[in-house]
């Protein structure tokens, strides 16, 4: 019997695939293709205090072996989420994780409020790639200080553990997992979308409605692996590799790189199974390696100098 | 809804550049309804990444039946698939036309522009199965966008065609054709379309004035179809509030007063 399960501080997984956000609604839209139970965890879409409109159609753009989405966060609000979706996903016993949106600081801070009053809930995932409408739709996650200003914040309130989602639009994504890891966040996880673009050549005009979107997907693998294993390298709360993955053996590159769990996102959409198919593959790749416990692989690297 | 990772080509019918491949899938077969759609897989490789949404041309006994055109990428990888070959299919999708007891002894127009056929054949026996009479208008750039006109003529079904082209029936836009016959004394107490954006805005333009209840199958960019991405939405009104809603969920088929269009709905 080999032992998938992982540790993001004190959040215990009993295997290192979750679901990331955005890519898998609220969850209960992939009962019909699996059990949820038989997943490390899934991270709900992102949830801002209030309903969201979202961005206007086209919002989806598909290129080379990637994914350029300008959804704009469209969503029901913490409130709805409370009591129409957490019940139904209080029946599985798998992390449920909340992606936590806001517009500026006080709103991450009442969305994390609210929910701490509710059942049901493992962790927090703070996406702090959200534009704060008072620093003219800057941001963040592309500063150090404003990162660690909100994790700080968000820390003192949360009763839960708190994950920091990293955004790679950044000169220096180490720098900024450092603040992040200094405000207190008990892990970080990367990357969010690449910001992106494409273009109609016959209309001249951009292929999304809001002109830009965020890159995922299998084209983004290679570059977000590198900052994983960069970060993971620099700083010494627990890592969660997101970018590209589609298989057991892109889950075991970040493992590998130092995550010590991996986040599938598009390849949801392509497979819905696609999350339990990469576990069986760990299990397998670990039963062909004589590996008995999963931890063993991370941090694996080995860098011939 | 099921995913089906090796359904099989057991027939496959090729035109120009119109295709109808037949799918051997029980699971998805059996709960199909006609307005229904599938996420079809092009490839296995990385690019094409995203399956690709066709409606359901046809389902009986174990088969399902889809119609495309091929115009990019995912559909000219489709359009090289054999029979013996398998794909990986999820389905049914979405929510089809309605079709209700109260159909009986009833006329109901369906018009169908270019690839808009596809959703047609499947309701158009749905419709004859519930005692209901329908009449197809199938409309086209020229005669070589008509392929399927002998699959409607061979079920017996009244139809009326038109090409851009005067190539084949009536010379004309689709809707002309249709206004035509309504002037001349054809009476309908359901219309159901498919086919492009203006197309079906001129319908429910049509249907409205007529004070006849109209059901448009909508096309939009899909990431998932099973309502996972927000990516496919159009402005559409649920209850009393306009919103942008999730074609993969609340479609594709919708009620014509429930569609709002306007711009950045038209992609
Ligand atoms: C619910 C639904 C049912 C459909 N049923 C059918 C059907 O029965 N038969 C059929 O031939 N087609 C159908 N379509 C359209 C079909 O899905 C697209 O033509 C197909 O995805 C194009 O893929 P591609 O890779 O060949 O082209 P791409 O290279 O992806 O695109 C080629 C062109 O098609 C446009 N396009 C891409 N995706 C879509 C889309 N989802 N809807 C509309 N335009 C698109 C692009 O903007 C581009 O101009 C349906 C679409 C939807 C949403
Ligand atoms: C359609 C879509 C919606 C997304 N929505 C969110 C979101 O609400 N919150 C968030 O933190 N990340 C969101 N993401 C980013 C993903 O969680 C993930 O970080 C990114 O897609 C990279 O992983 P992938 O290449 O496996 O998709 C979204 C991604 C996509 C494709
Ligand atoms: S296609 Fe993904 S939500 Fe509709």
């Amino acid at each position: 019997m080999i032992d998938l399960s992982v540790n993001i501080g004190s959040l215990r997984l009993k295997n290192p695939v979750l679901a990331a956000s955005g890519t898998f609604g609220y969850g209960m839209e992939f009962t019909p293709f699996m059990d949820l139970n038989e997943l490390g965890g899934f991270v709900v879409k992102g949830l801002y205090f209030s309903p969201r409109e979202g961005n206007p159609p086209p919002r989806l753009v598909e290129t080379a072996s990637g994914l350029i989405n300008a959804i704009g966060l469209q969503g029901i609000g913490v409130k709805r989420f409370c009591k129409e979706i957490l019940p139904q996903l209080r029946a599985y016993q798998t992390a449920l994780i909340v992606n936590v949106c806001g517009e500026n600081e006080e709103e991450y801070a009442s969305v994390v409020e609210y929910l701490n009053s509710h059942e049901g809930i493992a962790a927090y995932e703070l996406n702090i790639s959200c534009p704060n409408v008072e620093k003219g739709g800057m941001c963040p996650a592309l500063k150090p200080d404003l990162t660690y200003s909100v994790v700080k914040l968000v820390r003192s309130v949360s009763s839960r553990p708190l994950i920091t989602k990293l955004s790679p639009n950044v000169s220096d994504i180490v720098e900024i997992a450092l603040s992040a890891q200094e405000a207190g966040s008990d892990a970080v996880s990367l990357v969010n979308t690449f910001l992106a673009m494409a273009v109609d050549v016959d209309t001249k005009q951009p292929k999304l409605t809001n002109v830009f979107g965020g890159l995922s997907g299998p084209a983004i693998k290679p570059i977000a692996l590198r900052m994983v294993f960069q970060v993971a390298s620099q700083i010494n709360i627990p890592v969660i590799g997101i970018g590209g993955i589609m298989s057991g053996e892109d889950a075991l590159e970040y493992l590998i790189c130092g995550a010590k769990a991996v986040e599938v996102g598009t390849s949801n959409f392509i497979d819905p199974e696609s999350c339990l198919t990469i576990v069986q593959e760990l299990e397998r790749y670990c039963q062909t390696h004589g590996i008995s416990r999963i931890e063993d692989i991370i941090g694996t690297l080995d860098v011939k100098q | 809804m099921k995913k089906d990772s090796r359904a099989q080509i057991t027939r496959k019918e090729s035109w120009r550049e119109y295709f109808l491949l037949s799918l051997e899938s029980p699971a998805i077969a059996q709960n199909a309804q006609p307005g229904q759609f599938l996420m079809v897989r092009a490839s296995v490789d990385t690019h094409p990444l995203l399956r690709r949404p066709f409606s359901i041309f046809s389902a009986e006994g174990k088969s399902v039946e889809i119609f495309f055109q091929k115009v990019g990428l995912g559909t000219r990888l489709l359009s090289e698939k054999q029979e013996g070959d398998t794909i990986d299919i999820i389905g049914p999708l979405g929510r089809g036309f309605t079709v209700k007891k109260e159909i009986r002894g009833k006329h109901s127009a369906l018009i169908g522009g270019g690839r808009g056929i596809a959703p047609l054949y499947f309701l158009s026996q749905k419709l004859k199965a519930h005692g209901g009479t329908a009449r197809v208008f199938y409309g086209g750039k020229s005669v070589e966008d008509l392929p399927v006109r002998e699959r409607f003529e061979k079920s017996g079904t009244t139809l009326s065609c038109t090409t851009e082209d005067g190539s084949f029936g009536t010379r004309g836009q689709i809707t002309e054709a249709f206004e035509a016959e309504l002037n001349n004394g054809f009476t309908v107490s359901r219309i159901y379309a498919c086919g492009p954006e203006l197309m079906l805005k001129k319908i429910a333009e049509i249907a409205a004035a007529l004070n006849v209840p109209a059901e448009l199958s909508l096309e939009s960019v899909m990431g998932c179809g099973f309502g996972a991405c927000w990516g496919c939405v159009k402005r559409i009104r649920k209850g009393q509030e306009p919103g942008w809603h999730k074609i993969c969920e609340e479609g594709p088929v919708l009620k014509a007063e429930d569609i709002i269009w306007e711009l950045g709905n038209n992609d």
